[in-house]
């Protein structure tokens, strides 16, 4: 689906995806940026690799560009390697991935839809191969925070880059540091 | 029955909030702004705007509680927040807000639904760029909160006046302090 010719309301210039809504809205930012921090970013028994890997697996479905370029990024940062996560989009079954991780995608992938898909025998398959409590809890809020984080990324009409070199530097960045601080307002050249 | 032990008096989004309280807190905080906070938007039109995303969801906790705290917020109208769900062009709204539902009902399916010409419509009911904005958030954030509900198999009851008594203590309080009640008499269940 072609991008919109520019922003839906009148977001501040030169600011990729969800920056321009978090810079609109700042009261709003606070909260999803303290969400996605401790769901991808802060100490769990998932690695930030594989957490990363969900969002952009999720963001990938939902055909967010924004989304699935930054959040392949920051995977493909903190694995050292971007080739898993264009596996992981192209076919999760087959991907280079832990059968734990498999599991939760196919989950994963259910909730991007409808969170009323995933069945007890999901759920079962993913504890026979190791996964906490916790570790399905998260992996469905995952889901449902990115199908969240993907509609307003693309409902207000942002301006999504085709700019692999931003992409690269923003997952650097982010798997550094994690969500919760903004970038410096930097004019991203188009 | 849950897909994870989740305390069986919590209903919702309740027992999942409990289960894991660190994310319960900007789950909660987000939906406090979003739904009280300042705005042109009254808290009547912003939970018919919730209830509405997650009637198209089908999530049952979630637009029975917040088509309950809509109710609540317009004097009792179960009627109207039942209009909202069924057909909201035929509802007792302003047209301003009908223009704001068509756009809510876009991102609920996918935001790259939204068109130039429904936002143009919605301007000329005198929508401005915040309540456009909000209404784009309410719609992807509650398309968050239904897939939470439903992807863990939460309890949903079915019993009208549970969500009525709910719907008149949210309106009345908040969700942040309604949060309060079962985060703090509810250990984790993650953490033990």
């Amino acid at each position: 689906m072609p991008q919109p010719a520019k922003p839906h309301i009148d977001l501040p210039a030169g600011l990729p995806g969800i920056s321009a809504g978090f810079a609109f809205r700042p009261e709003t930012a606070l909260p999803m940026r303290e969400l996605v921090d401790i769901l991808l970013h802060q100490p769990n028994s998932l690695a930030p690799a594989e957490r990363e890997l969900i969002a952009a697996h999720v963001s990938s479905r939902n055909h967010c560009h924004f989304c699935y370029s930054s959040h392949a990024a920051v995977a493909s940062s903190h694995l050292g390697d971007p080739s898993v996560v264009a596996k992981v989009t192209a076919d999760p079954g087959t991907a280079p991935v832990s059968p734990k991780l498999k599991a939760l995608l196919l989950i994963a992938g259910k909730v991007q839809q409808d969170g009323k898909l995933v069945t007890a025998a999901d759920v079962e398959s993913a504890r026979k191969v190791g996964a906490t409590d916790v570790e399905i809890h998260d992996a469905v809020l995952i889901a449902a925070a990115f199908s969240m984080y993907n509609r307003y990324v693309d409902g207000l009409g942002t301006w999504q880059p085709d700019n692999p070199a931003m992409y690269e530097q923003m997952g650097k960045r982010l798997a550094e540091d994690g969500y919760t601080r903004p970038a410096s307002r930097e004019l991203v050249s188009k | 029955m849950p897909h994870i032990p989740l305390s069986p008096d919590l209903p919702g989004i309740r027992g999942a909030m409990a289960f894991r309280p660190e994310t319960a807190r900007p789950l909660n905080d987000l939906v406090e702004i979003l739904l009280r906070g300042p705005s042109t938007l009254t808290l009547g039109e912003r939970e018919l705007i919730a209830t509405y995303v997650s009637s198209r969801n089908c999530t049952e906790y979630c637009h029975n509680v917040h088509g309950a705290i809509a109710a609540a917020h317009l004097g009792g109208n179960e009627a109207l927040v039942k209009q909202v769900k069924t057909d909201f062009r035929q509802a007792e709204i302003s047209p301003k807000l009908k223009a704001l539902l068509v756009i809510a009902g876009r991102v609920q399916q996918d935001g790259k639904l939204v068109t130039a010409a429904d936002v143009a419509a919605a301007r000329k009911e005198g929508a401005t760029d915040l309540e456009i904005h909000d209404t784009v958030l309410i719609a992807a954030a509650f398309c968050m909160y239904n897939r939470y509900v439903d992807g863990l198999a939460t309890v949903q009851p079915a019993d009208p006046a549970f969500y009525r008594e709910r719907g008149v203590r949210v309106a009345r309080d908040g969700y942040v302090a309604v949060s309060k009640e079962y985060l703090e008499t509810h250990s984790p269940v993650a953490a033990r």
